[in-house]
């Protein structure tokens, strides 16, 4: 089987936010990147199956600026066999992402698409659902536990209520969650190694697919912000300031 | 020109974030039309057409809906989406799972999580883990909308007289099996809706240490809530989790046990009315957004916080 993974270069997760003062977005510029967590359990998954004999190919791709190679490469680096990055210099939105992926998946014919279950910058949640509606796949979002059968992919979910269990046919989609591994680390042979592995360039403007944003982003902002509180002394106090201030007791 | 609204239900009920979606629904357009896709969900309709927010009830009672595949759901959705020019859901793991679907059928770019609509085809919605708000307008012609429902108030449920209309089901695919669902089951209020929220963190240590917290859960009838390293590490069911992947709550009371604050968490609760954080940590980030802080080991702080609650003579329910 072959399994296509998708990774996105966000800004690092840790990385506390600032919002430019004119409103066009947030600082970018000297600001440390990497690759979007759960997209790190989609890589994870997919050599843990190679690993297990039941994936023979891994083909990671990402689509955007120049160093989104670095995010490929990380994956090169613990166990995909092959790059593709898609060159894009601005913002695609998601349904546009989901169609340069469409034409990937048409070309590589893989079993699989994993993908992260949300990107942890736009947030938006759609790129794999999206994928699968243009594929008329069936899909799996927030996958936190797989099981592999000869054509088919039985799949854990976390929802709102609890868990849900599919069974799903292949080929499909799926999204993966923060709990479906963890995901491992590189060593520094395999990341020296991952140098020398295929990366096949493309461009989105050559994919021949409609990526005119949809969405204007008219202004970004600062969310409100609470004001400052206070510490109290010990649990009397507290139980006291809610009771009698607060009012919420 | 009308809004299409996906309701959440079990087919006996509408879940409550609906209620929610409903309010932002009419703030979009004042022509709410719920489509109910279930089986055997009778009920749910009547339930929906005494929604004095809502016009019109639109049902698909077949067997093919009955657990909310989104490969069966889209298609029908994207069938009654003609005459609409807003289709709209909850962004939950229901709206999220089914909505992107429809809107990628449609050559739609959908909006996700809206937390306030500013006009037909203006809305604000949270990026970077609620971090920055953005406005922004969509310039498709049909609109595919998720709502952030804690964002909205719940629609009233009574007194309206809504007409109902039958809709067939169309085709499915068979190419996803629904096999089970495990539910949480429990006796205290759902964590989305709760007027209080109890989250441990992984300070409790353990999850038999998470009694300290369903105690003052219980004592409030509040809801359990946890963070993601808690879930991680097996203390509770992932359905407790609050966060940027996890829930969003906001509860009139939030109070956060053990829980350092990082930013994925602080996504999830900081637009909680009254916000107490317990951390023994005094440099903890979770005390910048508490507007009561106690530096406190929270196997004493919590014990002695239930003996002080005993004392009030009464507590709000």
């Amino acid at each position: 089987m072959k399994i296509l993974v998708a990774v996105k270069r966000v800004i690092d997760y840790n990385v506390q936010i600032r919002v430019k003062d004119d409103g066009s977005g947030v600082h970018t510029d000297n600001v440390k990147m990497s690759t979007n967590p759960p997209d790190d359990n989609a890589v994870e998954e997919s050599v843990k199956l190679k690993e297990s004999g039941k994936v023979k190919e891994i083909v990671a791709i990402s689509i955007g600026e120049d160093k989104a190679q670095e995010s490929i490469r990380k994956a090169l680096a613990v166990g995909a066999d092959k790059g593709i990055h898609v060159k894009a210099d601005s913002y695609i939105e998601p349904l546009g992402i989901a169609k340069i992926l469409k034409k990937i998946v048409e070309k590589e014919k893989p079993d699989m698409v994993f993908l992260g279950k949300q990107a942890i910058d736009d947030d938006c949640n759609q790129t794999g659902q999206m994928l699968a509606a243009m594929l008329n796949w069936p899909q799996a979002t927030f996958s936190s536990k797989l099981n592999i059968k000869e054509k088919s992919l039985e799949v854990v979910r976390e929802i709102d209520e609890g868990l849900e269990t599919l069974e799903i046919n292949l080929p499909a989609i799926v999204t993966c969650d923060l709990r479906l591994n963890e995901p491992r680390f590189a060593s520094l042979p395999n990341i020296m190694k991952a140098k020398k592995k295929p990366m096949e360039l493309l461009n989105a403007k050559d994919m021949g697919v409609d990526l005119k944003n949809r969405i204007e982003q008219l202004k970004v902002e600062e969310p409100p912000k609470r004001k400052a509180g206070i510490k109290v002394a010990n649990v009397a106090e507290l139980v006291s300031k809610l009771k009698n201030e607060a009012k919420v007791l | 020109m009308s809004v299409l609204l996906i309701a959440e239900h079990d087919n006996s009920k509408l879940k409550p974030f609906t209620f929610n979606a409903i309010t932002a629904a009419s703030k979009i357009d004042s022509d709410v039309h719920v489509l109910i896709a279930g089986t055997s969900c009778e009920n749910v309709s009547k339930e929906t057409t005494n929604i004095p927010l809502v016009k019109k009830v639109l049902v698909c009672d077949s067997p093919n809906y009955q657990n909310y595949l989104p490969e069966n759901l889209a298609p029908l959705v994207i069938k009654v989406s003609e005459k609409y020019d807003h289709i709209v859901a909850s962004a939950n793991t229901f709206g999220k799972n089914f909505m992107p679907r429809v809107a990628a059928a449609l050559d739609v770019s959908q909006v996700s999580d809206i937390i306030k609509v500013n006009g037909p085809d203006t809305f604000v919605r949270p990026i970077y883990a609620g971090n920055a708000f953005a406005t922004v307008k969509s310039n498709d012609k049909k609109r595919c909308v998720t709502i952030r429902p804690t964002s909205f108030d719940a629609a009233e449920k009574s007194g309206g007289s809504a007409s109902i209309e039958k809709v067939e089901a169309v085709d499915i695919p068979s190419t996803s099996k629904f096999i089970k669902r495990e539910e949480t089951k429990s006796e205290r209020p759902e964590l989305g809706t709760a007027r209080i929220v109890v989250s441990g963190g992984r300070g409790l240590e353990s999850g038999e240490n998470f009694k300290l917290i369903n105690d003052i859960a219980d004592k409030l009838n509040a809801a359990v809530g946890a963070s993601r390293a808690a879930v991680d590490a097996g203390y509770i069911s992932n359905d407790h989790q609050v966060g940027q992947t996890g829930k969003v709550v906001v509860p009139d009371l939030y109070i956060a046990v053990g829980i350092s604050g990082a930013i994925q968490h602080l996504a999830g609760m900081k637009e909680s009315k009254i916000i107490v954080a317990i951390n023994k940590d005094g440099e903890a980030p979770i005390f910048s957004v508490a507007d009561y802080g106690l530096e406190a080991d929270l196997f004493k702080a919590l014990p002695e916080f239930l003996a002080e609650l005993n004392k009030l003579n009464t507590i709000q329910k």
